[in-house]
C-alpha cells in the first residue's frame, strides 16, 4: 500500500490516503477500548479472587480431647438437655492447655493459647456430642477451627520482622503455631462453613447460608411475579392494545418507570407491603417483591422489542392461513421472540440479583443465623452480605467480604450461562 | 368520461368468462381509506369462480389493496376503513356476524415475499389444518400435507425431508411451499399479491403453471405488475389506475382491444 496512490477518475491521492489513515484510526479506537475494557476486568478479578479466595479454606487444628462423662453428663442419662448444657468451654480450655502444656498458674500464656482457637470451638464440641453420645467417655482427636490469627499466619498475612509489641501474634503464639504445623496438627481445607453457616460475630463462623437462601427466595419471587406480569403487559401493549393516547401514556409510563433509581423502589415497598400491607419486615417475600416492581418495566421493554423485531411476514402468513389474533400471537410471534425475552429477562434478574439499596429499605440489613423455612421469615441477600461483611473490623471478615463477591458473581455468570443455554436451545428448535 | 370518473368499462360487457362461469366475489362500489388517503374509489367487479383473474396496474394504484380487503387483512393495519360491499357466495363479508378467523379460512393468501414460518416443512403445511381440526388423525394429517404439497408441485423436491426448515428452501421452492399452506385448508378462493415478483423467471414459470392447474379447483385471484404474465396465467384481467377500477375484461381482449385510453396506454408502456 503506497501512498502514491492514483485513481482512473483521477481523485486526489491524498484524499484517499487521507481516508485510508482515517479508517485505520477508527479501527485502532476500538482496539484500544477493548483493550481498556479487558485490563480493567483483569485488574477487578485479581482483585476480589485475591482477596477472597483465601476465605474458601478454613484451618483446623488437631487436639485431642477427652470427652469426660464426669464433666459432660454425670448422671449417664445422655438426656438431651443436659448434653446440650454441659460446659464444654472448659472442655475446649483443658484440652487446650494440656495439649500445649501450659502451667495452671501462668495466666497470660493461657489466654495466648485460647486466642489460636475459635470461639465456636465448643459449639463444634457440642454438637459433635448431641450427634453421637457414645462419644462420652473417649478421647479423640477433634479438629477445632483454628482462630482469625491462626489464618492470618498461615496465610502469611502477619510479617514476623515486626516487633512483638507490635504486632497481633505474639512469639510465643508463633511458636505454637510452627510447632503444630511441624506436627501435622494444622490442617487447611475447604470451606464448608462459608456455605452452610448464618450470620456470626467471629469470621471463622460467618457463612453465606442465609444470604444465598434470601437471594434465591428473592430470584424465584422475581421470576414467578415480574416474569409472568412484564411478558403479559407486553403482549397486550405491543399486540392488543389500540395505539391512542391512554397507550402512548402508558408507554412513556414504563419508559420512565426502568430509569427510577432503585431505592425509590425499597421506599414504595416499604410503604405499599409493609406499612400497607402489613408483611414482615427483612422478609424475603417483601424483598422479592420490590425487585419484582424494580425489573418489571425492563422485562416490559425488553419483551416489546423482541415482539417488534419479529417480521410481520410472519403474522401475515398465520392470520393468512385462518389463525386467530391470538393463535398467531402464541404459535408464531411469542416462540420466535422467546430468545430476546429472555435476554432481557435474565438482564434484569442478574440487575435484581446485585441490587442492595431497595433491599436497606426494607430492613434486609439484619444478622441472621438460622436459615430461613419461609420466605416470611426474615433473610438477607447476598449483596447486603457483602454490605455488611465489608463493614466489619476483623481481618477475617476482609476475605470473606472477597469471597462473597465471587459467589456474586458465580452466581450471575450462572444466571448468564442459563440464559444463553435456554437461548441456543429455543433458537435450535428451527 | 369526466361526468363519470368512477365508471369501469367492461370488455366486453359482461366479460364472457363472467357469463360463462359461476359467480365468486362481487363488489359493489367499495371504498378503501387508509386514514385520509381514499385508496380505492367507488370499485365495482364481479370476479368468476374457477378462473384466474389479473389486477394490473402501475404502483400505488390499490390493486394490492383491494385484494387485501377480500380477505380482510386490511382489518390489521390501523387506521384503514372499509366501505360498500364484498360478498363471496353471495355473503357479505363485513357483516358484523361474520368470522374474520373463518373467511380467512375460506380465502387464502400468498404474499409478495415467500414467507414460510421458521419450522419444518410439514409443519408449515400441517399448521392450518391442524388449527382448523380439518385432519381427523395423524395419518389423516399426512395425507392432507402429502396432497396440498403435490397439488403445489413441490412434493417431489421435498418429500424425503420433510422435516427440514422450510425456510431452507430456495425462494421459488419457499413460495410453492406457500401455496401449499394456503391449500392445505381447502379454500375456495386463493389470493395471490404479486407472488412472482421475488422469484427467478424459472421459478416464475412454475409458479404460473401451477396456478394455471390450480383453478380447475380454486377461484385465483393475483396481482401482478407484470403484463406478460397477466395476459399467460388470466382468464379476467382488472386494470387499476390511481384507485379506480379502470377497465374490466377477458384477458384476450382487453390486451387486444382496449376500450380506454388509460389501459391502452399502460399495456403499451406509455406509462407505469
Amino acid at each position: 500500500m503506497s501512498d502514491m496512490v492514483q485513481t482512473k477518475r483521477g481523485m486526489t491521492s491524498s484524499l484517499i490516503v487521507k481516508r485510508r489513515r482515517a479508517e485505520w484510526r477508527f479501527r485502532a479506537y476500538g482496539v484500544a477500548a477493548i483493550v481498556f475494557c479487558f485490563l480493567a476486568i483483569l485488574v477487578l478479578f485479581t482483585s476480589i479472587i485475591g482477596k477472597g479466595y483465601s476465605a474458601f479454606q478454613q484451618s483446623h487444628i488437631s487436639v485431642p480431647i477427652k470427652f469426660d462423662a464426669a464433666a459432660i453428663d454425670p448422671d449417664g442419662t445422655k438426656n438431651h438437655d443436659t448434653l446440650m448444657g454441659a460446659d464444654y468451654e472448659s472442655l475446649v480450655k483443658e484440652s487446650v492447655y494440656a495439649a500445649l502444656s501450659v502451667p495452671e498458674d501462668n495466666k497470660p500464656a493461657r489466654k495466648h493459647a485460647m486466642e489460636l482457637i475459635s470461639d465456636s470451638a465448643d459449639t463444634q464440641l457440642r454438637d459433635k456430642v448431641l450427634a453421637a453420645p457414645s462419644i462420652i467417655g473417649k478421647t479423640v482427636e477433634v479438629s477445632l477451627f483454628a482462630s482469625d490469627r491462626v489464618d492470618a499466619v498461615l496465610k502469611g498475612n502477619i510479617d514476623r520482622t515486626v516487633p512483638e509489641a507490635d504486632r497481633q501474634v505474639s512469639d510465643q503464639q508463633l511458636a505454637w503455631i510452627d510447632g503444630w504445623q511441624k506436627a501435622g496438627k494444622i490442617s487447611q481445607d475447604f470451606n464448608t462453613g462459608l456455605f452452610t453457616n448464618g450470620a456470626s460475630s467471629k469470621p471463622e463462623s460467618a457463612g453465606l447460608l442465609v444470604a444465598i437462601i434470601g437471594s434465591v427466595y428473592m430470584m424465584l419471587i422475581v421470576i414467578f411475579v415480574a416474569v409472568p406480569l412484564g411478558v403479559a403487559s407486553a403482549i397486550y401493549l405491543e399486540e392488543f392494545a389500540p395505539k391512542n393516547r391512554w397507550t402512548d401514556l402508558i408507554e412513556v409510563n414504563v419508559n420512565n418507570l426502568a430509569a427510577v433509581p432503585s431505592i425509590v423502589f425499597g421506599l414504595l415497598g416499604l410503604a405499599i407491603f409493609i406499612n400497607g400491607f402489613g408483611l414482615p419486615r427483612s422478609a424475603s417475600l417483601v424483598g422479592g417483591l420490590v425487585l419484582s416492581l424494580m425489573t418489571l418495566p425492563t422485562i416490559i421493554i425488553a419483551t416489546r422489542a423482541a415482539l417488534g423485531s419479529i417480521p410481520p411476514s410472519i403474522k401475515e402468513a398465520a392470520l393468512g392461513v385462518g389463525a386467530s389474533k391470538m393463535q398467531t400471537i402464541f404459535h408464531h410471534v411469542l416462540p420466535l421472540a422467546i430468545p430476546g425475552i429472555l435476554t432481557g429477562t435474565i438482564i434484569g434478574l442478574v440487575r435484581a440479583l446485585g441490587e442492595t439499596a431497595p433491599l436497606l429499605m426494607i430492613g434486609m440489613v439484619a444478622f441472621i443465623v438460622d436459615p430461613p423455612k419461609s420466605v416470611l421469615e426474615p433473610a438477607t441477600a447476598l449483596p447486603i452480605q457483602i454490605y455488611m461483611w465489608a463493614t466489619s473490623a476483623e481481618r477475617g471478615f476482609a476475605a470473606r467480604t472477597g469471597a462473597a463477591t465471587i459467589v456474586l458473581l458465580l452466581f450471575s455468570f450462572l444466571m448468564n450461562a442459563g440464559a444463553i443455554y435456554l437461548r441456543r436451545k429455543f433458537e435450535r428448535r428451527w | 368520461m369526466n361526468d363519470m370518473p368512477y365508471k369501469t368499462v367492461l370488455t366486453p360487457e359482461p366479460p364472457k368468462i363472467v357469463a360463462l362461469n359461476p359467480t365468486k366475489i362481487v363488489a359493489q362500489d367499495v371504498n378503501v381509506f387508509y386514514g385520509e388517503k381514499h385508496a380505492i374509489k367507488h370499485l365495482s367487479i364481479t370476479i368468476p369462480d374457477k378462473a384466474v383473474s389479473a389486477f394490473i396496474g402501475p404502483s400505488g394504484c390499490g390493486k394490492s389493496t383491494f385484494l387485501r380487503s377480500i380477505n380482510r387483512m386490511n382489518d390489521t393495519i390501523a387506521g384503514c376503513r372499509v366501505t360498500g360491499k364484498i360478498t363471496v357466495d353471495g355473503e357479505d363479508i363485513y357483516d358484523k356476524s361474520l368470522d374474520v378467523v373463518d373467511l380467512r379460512a375460506r380465502i387464502g393468501m400468498v404474499f409478495q415475499k415467500p414467507n414460510p414460518f421458521p419450522k419444518s416443512i410439514f409443519e408449515n403445511v400441517a399448521y392450518g389444518p391442524r388449527i382448523h381440526g380439518l385432519a381427523k388423525d395423524k395419518t389423516d394429517l399426512e395425507r392432507i400435507v402429502t396432497e396440498s404439497l403435490q397439488r403445489a408441485s413441490l412434493w417431489d423436491e421435498v418429500k424425503d425431508r420433510l422435516h427440514a426448515p422450510g425456510t431452507g428452501l430456495s425462494g421459488g421452492q419457499q413460495q410453492r411451499l406457500c401455496i401449499a399452506r394456503a391449500i392445505s385448508v381447502n379454500p375456495e378462493v386463493v389470493l395471490m399479491d404479486e407472488p412472482c415478483s421475488a422469484l427467478d423467471p424459472i421459478a416464475t414459470a412454475r409458479i404460473e403453471e401451477l396456478i394455471i392447474e390450480l383453478k380447475e379447483k380454486f377461484c385465483i385471484v393475483i396481482v401482478t405488475h407484470s403484463m406478460q404474465q397477466a395476459a399467460r396465467v388470466s382468464d379476467l384481467t382488472a386494470f387499476f389506475h390511481l384507485g379506480i377500477l379502470v377497465e374490466v375484461g377477458d384477458t384476450d381482449e382487453i390486451f387486444t382491444v382496449p376500450q380506454d385510453k388509460r389501459t391502452h396506454d399502460y399495456i403499451t408502456g406509455r406509462f407505469g
